[in-house]
C-alpha cells in the first residue's frame, strides 16, 4: 500500500472514531436536551429529534429565586477547592517527587489511603467537626471538606508527572542558585501546564458535582450549591420526576464547564520545549 | 427606697421575659415538593400574624431517603436549629426518642383524626408527631373498557386478575395496541412493602409484625397472597413492572396502556388532565380483597408533624404543629391541592366536596386503611421493611416460593429484633 | 562533599516545610472522621440514641454468637452476613469489568485527541460533558433512556431487532449489573482520557519525529515506544479510577438502589448507618471496605511495580 493510501486511510480511520467518539459522549446529553423542550405527557413519547420548543423549564428554573445565586456558590466553592488543592499539591509534589528523604514511600501511600475511605462514612465524623468549628452552613466548610477527594488525587498525578521531568533543568537551576521555591515556581510550573490543567479541571468539576457533602453540611436555600439546588427541584407530587426542569437545569449547570474546557484546552499543550532540554 | 427598686425591676423584667416568650422564633423542615413550600409560607404567615411568633421554613430535597438520613444526623447531634419536622409517616416512630410526647398538648383535638393514623405515630403510649395530611392507595379501573367487555369493577384480586387477562387478551387480539391488566409498583422499595401489605393484609395474613411487636408474617394466608401476586408478573402485568415506582406506573396508565393500576390519590387529577389519554375514562374503588381474607386493606401514607426534643421552643412549636393539623388549615390545604384531610368530619364537608370532589370518594378506603409496623418496630423499621420488600421482590421473581422466603423472612426478623424491638 | 550534605539536608529540611501544609490539612479533614469510624465499628453506637449511651463491644460487630436461649442461637455479624460478602463481590466484579473497559476506551479517545485535526478544541469538550454533567443527572437520564415502556434505548434495538420484546435493563436482575456499567463507563471515561492524553502531550515530540523518518509502523510505535513512556500516567488514573469504582455510591443509589445484584459495600454502609439503625454495624463495613482496599491497592501496587518511592532518574 503506498505511503499516500496509508494516509488516507488513517485519516478516514481517525475521522470515523471522532465521529463516533462524539456521538457517544454527546447523544444522552443531547437527549437530555432536547426532553427539557417538552411539556408534560409528551415526555412519555419517543422521538429523536424535538417536535415542539417550550422555553417554560428554563424560565421555571432560572426564574425561580435561589438558582442563579446557588450558581454562584457552586462557582466560588469549586474555584476555591481548585486553588487551595492545586496550591497545596504543587509544593508538596515537589518534596514528594524530587527529594529524597525517609518514609517518602509511606507518606505517598498513606496519602492515597485518604482515597480508600467511603464518603458516607467520613460523613458523621466530618459533621461533628464543622459544628463544632462553627462552620456549619457556610461555603468554607464545603471547601474545607472536598479537599478529602482533590488533594490525594492532585498530590498524587502532579508527582507523578514532575518526577519525569528531567533532572537536567533541575541541576541547572541549582548552579545558577536558585532556592527550592524558585525552581518549583520558575521552572517545573511552566512545564507541567497540562498536568496542572487537567487535575485542576477534574478537581473543579468533583466539586461542582459533589452532592452529599454539600446536602449534609449547607442547609440554607440561599448558600446551597448546584447539585443539591437540582435535587430541590420537584414535580406537582413527591413521585413526580420533573424531567423538563431537571434537563434544563442541568443543561445551564453544565454550559459553564463545557465553556472551561474549551477556554483551557489551549492550555493543555505539547511537549516539552524542545530548547529547554537539548540545549 | 431601696425596697421598691427591686419589685419594680422584677415587674419590669418579668414583663419584658413574658413578651420576649411570646415572640418565639421557629424553625420548620420540610421536603420541597410540588406547591408544598410555597402554600406552608402562606399557612406560616397567617400564623405568625396570629402568634406573633416568627417561623423560618428549611428545605430540603424531594428524596426521601436524603430527607430521612438528614433527619437522623440532625436530630443525633442535638441539633437545637430546627424546632418542628415534618415526617413521613413511617418516619417518626424511627425517630420516637428525638421528639416531644404530644399526648397531654393534644389531648382536645386528638379524637378528630383517623384513628389508624393515629395509631401509627404512637410508640410505647406516646403520640410522637401529630397527623398534617394522608394519602392511602385505590384500584384505579377504565370505565371505558370494563364497560366495552360487560364487567363490574372486581370486589376480590381473583376477580380483578380475570378481567383483566380478558380484556388485555380482547384488546390485543382486535388491534387495542400494547395494553397492559395491571400496573402496580413493584420495584424493591418501600412502595413495594406498601404494595405488599395490602395483599397480605386483605387476605387475612396480618401486618408483618402484629402491634404488639410479634413477627406473624410467616403464615399460610401471606404466603397465598404473595405467591398470587407473583402469576401476575409477564402475564397481565408487564414483566418491567418489577423496576416500577409510582411514576412509571402512572406513565404506563396515563397513556392507555393499562387496564387497572394501584396507585395513590395524586396520580387522579394528573390522569384527568388535558394531555393524558385517559382523561374522563377512569375511575377508583377500593383495593381487592384476597381469597381468604374479608376486608379490603390500603396502606397509609401522609405526612405528620414532630416537635424536636432539642428545640428551645418546644411550647411554641406545639402550637405551630396544632395549628397546621387543625380543621381549618387541613380544609385549605384540602381545597388548594387535594392533600387528603386526616379530620374525619372534613370528608363530608360541602365546600370541598365541591372543589375537590376526589376527596370524598376517598373516605371509604380511608376506613380500611393499615399502617405499616413502624410503630411496633420502632427504630428498627427500615430494616425490617428492607428485609420484607426483598423477600417479596425474589418471590415476584421467580427467585424461590412464597413460602420459603417468608420463612427466610422470618428468621431475618428475629436476628433483627433480639430480645425486644 | 560537605557543600553536598549541606545541599541535601537543606533540601529535606524544604521538603517537610512544602508538605507540612498539606499533611496538616489532610489529617484535620481525613484523619479525625477516619479514626473515629474505626473506633464507632468496636461500640454499639446507635443515632436513635444519646452518644453517652454507646459503649465499647470490641469484635462484636465483625462476629457475635446471639443467644435465643434454650439452646438455640447463631453467629451474626459481618464476617458471616451473606449480603456483606455479596456486596463485596459485587464491588470487585464491578471494578474489575468497568475499569479494565474504561482504560482501553480511555487510551484510544486519548490518541484520538493527541492527533492534529480541524474541530479538536471541540471533540476535547465534548468528551468532557459525560464527566461533566452531575452524577444523580446523568443517572436519571440513562434511567430515563433504559426505561422499559418509554425508554429510547428499548426503541432503537427494537428498531434495529436486536431484541424482541422490551427489556427492562435496570430492574432485571440479570442486566442489572450490564446497566451500571454501561453508564459507568459512559460517564469516567472521559477522566481517564484525560489522564492519558496530559501524559501524551507531555512526551518529547523528537522521538515521534526519529521515528516518522525512520519509516516505522504506527502500530509499533504505540506498543513500542509510547506506551511505555506514558505508562505511569496510565497506571496512575488506572489506581484512582479503581479506588473510586471500589467506593461506588452516587450511581448505584440513583440508578439502581435496593438491587441486590448491584449493591455495592459503600451502598450497604450507607444503608447500615443511616437507613437502618444500625450506625456501629455501617461503621465496621467502613472499616472493612477500608481494609480490602487497602489490600487490593498493595497487590496492585506490588504487580505493578509502581514506583511509590520514585527510584528512577
Amino acid at each position: 500500500m503506498s505511503r499516500s493510501q496509508q494516509r488516507i486511510l488513517t485519516q478516514l480511520g481517525l475521522w470515523f472514531l471522532i465521529v463516533i467518539i462524539s456521538v457517544y459522549a454527546l447523544f444522552p446529553f443531547y437527549y437530555a436536551i432536547i426532553t427539557s423542550f417538552k411539556f408534560g405527557s409528551e415526555i412519555f413519547t419517543v422521538n429523536y429529534f424535538p417536535q415542539n420548543f417550550s422555553l417554560g423549564n428554563y424560565v421555571s428554573v432560572l426564574g425561580g429565586g435561589n438558582f442563579p445565586r446557588n450558581l454562584l456558590n457552586s462557582v466560588i466553592v469549586s474555584t476555591a477547592t481548585v486553588a487551595i488543592s492545586l496550591f497545596l499539591a504543587i509544593t508538596a509534589s515537589y518534596a514528594l517527587a524530587r527529594v529524597r528523604f525517609r518514609g517518602r514511600s509511606l507518606l505517598l501511600f498513606t496519602i492515597l489511603s485518604v482515597s480508600m475511605f467511603p464518603q458516607i462514612a467520613v460523613l458523621a465524623g466530618l459533621f461533628e467537626m464543622i459544628r463544632s468549628m462553627g462552620l456549619y452552613n457556610s461555603l468554607l466548610s464545603l471547601i474545607l471538606s472536598y479537599m478529602i477527594f482533590t488533594l490525594p488525587f492532585t498530590v498524587w498525578v502532579l508527582t507523578t508527572f514532575m518526577r519525569d521531568l528531567p533532572i537536567e533543568l533541575e541541576e541547572a537551576a541549582i548552579v545558577d542558585g536558585a532556592k527550592p521555591h524558585q525552581i518549583i515556581f520558575k521552572v517545573f510550573m511552566p512545564l507541567m501546564w497540562p498536568a496542572l490543567v487537567t487535575t485542576g479541571l477534574l478537581a473543579f468539576i468533583a466539586a461542582w458535582n459533589e452532592f452529599l457533602f454539600a446536602l449534609t453540611f449547607v442547609s440554607n436555600d440561599e448558600q446551597r450549591t448546584v447539585p443539591v439546588a437540582i435535587a430541590l427541584l420537584s414535580g406537582a407530587s413527591e413521585f413526580e420526576v420533573p424531567w423538563g426542569a431537571i434537563m434544563a437545569a442541568s443543561v445551564i449547570v453544565t454550559v459553564p464547564l463545557v465553556i472551561l474546557v474549551l477556554i483551557f484546552q489551549r492550555r493543555i499543550v505539547a511537549g516539552l520545549t524542545a530548547g529547554a532540554v537539548k540545549g | 427606697m431601696p425596697r421598691t427598686m427591686p419589685v419594680a425591676l422584677a415587674t419590669l423584667s418579668s414583663v419584658i421575659a413574658l413578651s420576649a416568650a411570646d415572640a418565639a422564633d421557629l424553625s420548620i423542615v420540610s421536603g420541597a415538593v410540588g406547591n408544598d413550600i410555597v402554600e406552608l409560607r402562606k399557612h406560616l404567615d397567617i400564623f405568625q400574624t396570629e402568634t406573633g411568633h416568627t417561623v423560618q421554613i428549611v428545605t430540603m430535597p424531594a428524596s426521601t431517603t436524603d430527607q430521612f438520613g438528614q433527619y437522623r444526623l440532625w436530630l443525633s447531634a442535638q441539633n437545637p436549629d430546627i424546632d418542628v419536622y415534618r415526617t413521613d409517616v413511617i418516619w417518626a416512630p424511627q425517630l420516637a426518642t428525638h421528639f416531644v410526647d404530644l399526648t397531654e398538648a393534644t389531648k382536645d383535638v386528638v379524637g378528630e383524626h383517623f384513628p389508624a393514623i393515629i395509631e401509627s405515630q404512637t410508640v410505647d403510649g406516646q403520640l410522637v408527631a401529630l397527623p398534617m395530611f394522608t394519602d392511602a392507595p385505590a384500584l384505579y379501573y377504565r370505565t371505558d373498557l370494563l364497560e366495552k367487555h360487560g364487567e363490574e369493577p372486581p370486589k376480590t384480586w381473583v376477580e380483578m386478575q380475570e378481567i383483566a387477562a380478558k380484556i388485555m387478551e380482547a384488546e390485543r387480539s382486535s388491534g387495542g395496541g400494547d395494553i397492559y391488566g395491571f400496573v402496580f409498583q413493584g420495584s424493591a422499595y418501600e412502595g413495594l412493602t406498601c404494595d405488599a401489605l395490602e395483599w397480605v393484609k386483605s387476605n387475612g395474613g396480618g401486618q408483618i409484625v402484629s402491634p404488639d411487636g410479634e413477627i406473624t408474617i410467616n403464615n399460610p394466608q401471606a404466603a397465598e397472597a404473595i405467591n398470587l401476586a407473583a402469576g401476575w408478573i409477564g402475564t397481565i402485568a408487564p414483566e418491567g413492572v418489577l423496576g416500577y415506582k409510582e411514576e412509571e406506573s402512572r406513565g404506563v396508565w396515563q397513556t392507555g396502556s393499562a387496564v387497572f393500576m394501584r396507585n395513590w390519590p395524586y396520580a387522579y387529577s394528573l390522569s384527568n388532565n388535558d394531555d393524558s389519554a385517559v382523561k374522563g375514562k377512569f375511575d377508583i374503588v377500593p383495593l381487592p380483597v384476597g381469597p381468604s381474607g374479608e376486608t379490603s386493606a390500603a396502606t397509609l401514607g401522609g405526612w405528620n408533624l414532630a416537635v424536636s426534643q432539642y428545640s428551645d421552643e418546644q411550647e411554641a412549636s406545639i402550637e405551630l404543629v396544632k395549628f397546621l393539623a387543625s380543621p381549618e388549615i387541613q380544609k385549605d390545604r384540602a381545597i388548594q391541592s387535594s392533600r387528603l384531610p386526616t379530620i374525619e368530619a372534613l370528608y363530608e364537608d360541602p365546600e370541598i366536596a365541591e372543589k375537590q370532589p376526589v376527596i370524598p370518594k376517598w373516605l371509604e378506603i380511608f376506613r380500611n386503611a393499615v399502617p405499616r409496623p413502624s410503630a411496633p418496630t420502632k427504630s428498627k423499621y427500615n430494616e425490617v421493611s428492607s428485609e420484607f420488600w426483598t423477600a417479596v421482590h425474589n418471590t415476584l421473581s421467580g427467585n424461590g416460593t412464597a413460602e420459603e422466603n417468608l420463612e427466610e423472612l422470618e428468621n431475618k426478623l428475629r436476628r433483627i429484633r433480639r430480645q425486644a424491638w | 562533599m560537605a557543600a553536598q550534605s549541606n545541599l541535601s539536608r537543606e533540601k529535606i529540611r524544604a521538603a517537610w516545610i512544602f508538605l507540612a501544609p498539606m499533611i496538616l490539612v489532610l489529617l484535620a479533614v481525613a484523619g479525625w472522621p477516619l479514626l473515629r469510624t474505626i473506633w464507632l465499628g468496636f461500640t454499639d453506637a446507635k443515632l436513635s440514641v444519646s452518644a453517652d449511651t454507646w459503649n465499647w463491644v470490641g469484635f462484636e460487630n465483625y462476629l457475635f454468637w446471639l443467644d435465643y436461649g434454650e439452646g438455640d442461637g447463631e453467629w451474626i455479624g459481618l464476617l458471616v452476613d451473606p449480603a456483606w460478602w455479596s456486596s463485596v463481590g459485587n464491588t470487585v466484579l464491578f471494578t474489575i469489568i468497568s475499569v479494565s473497559i474504561e482504560t482501553v476506551l480511555g487510551v484510544i479517545v486519548a490518541l484520538v485527541l493527541n492527533a492534529q485535526f480541524a474541530g479538536r478544541g471541540f471533540v476535547r469538550a465534548a468528551i468532557l460533558v459525560p464527566w461533566a454533567i452531575p452524577t444523580i443527572v446523568s443517572a436519571k437520564m440513562w434511567a430515563w433512556m433504559m426505561h422499559d415502556q418509554f425508554g429510547i434505548l428499548n426503541d432503537i434495538f427494537l428498531r434495529l431487532s436486536l431484541i424482541s420484546a422490551p427489556v427492562a435493563w435496570t430492574a432485571s436482575p440479570d442486566t442489572a449489573m450490564a446497566a451500571v456499567i454501561i453508564v459507568d463507563v459512559w460517564k469516567t471515561t472521559p477522566f481517564m482520557a484525560l489522564l492519558i492524553l496530559a501524559g501524551l502531550q507531555m512526551l518529547p515530540g523528537d522521538i515521534y519525529e526519529a521515528a516518522k523518518i525512520d519509516g516505522i509502523n504506527p502500530v509499533k510505535v504505540f506498543f513500542k515506544v509510547t506506551l511505555p513512556l506514558i505508562r505511569p500516567a496510565i497506571m496512575v488514573a488506572i489506581i484512582f479510577r479503581a479506588l473510586d469504582s471500589l467506593r461506588i455510591f452516587d450511581l448505584i443509589y440513583v440508578l439502581t438502589p435496593n438491587n441486590d445484584q448491584t449493591k455495592t459495600m459503600s451502598v450497604f454502609a450507607r444503608e447500615n448507618l443511616f437507613d437502618f439503625d444500625n450506625f456501629a454495624y455501617g461503621s465496621a463495613a467502613s472499616t472493612a471496605l477500608f481494609i480490602i482496599i487497602a489490600i487490593i491497592t498493595i497487590v496492585y501496587i506490588k504487580v505493578g511495580r509502581l514506583d511509590l518511592g520514585g527510584d528512577k532518574t
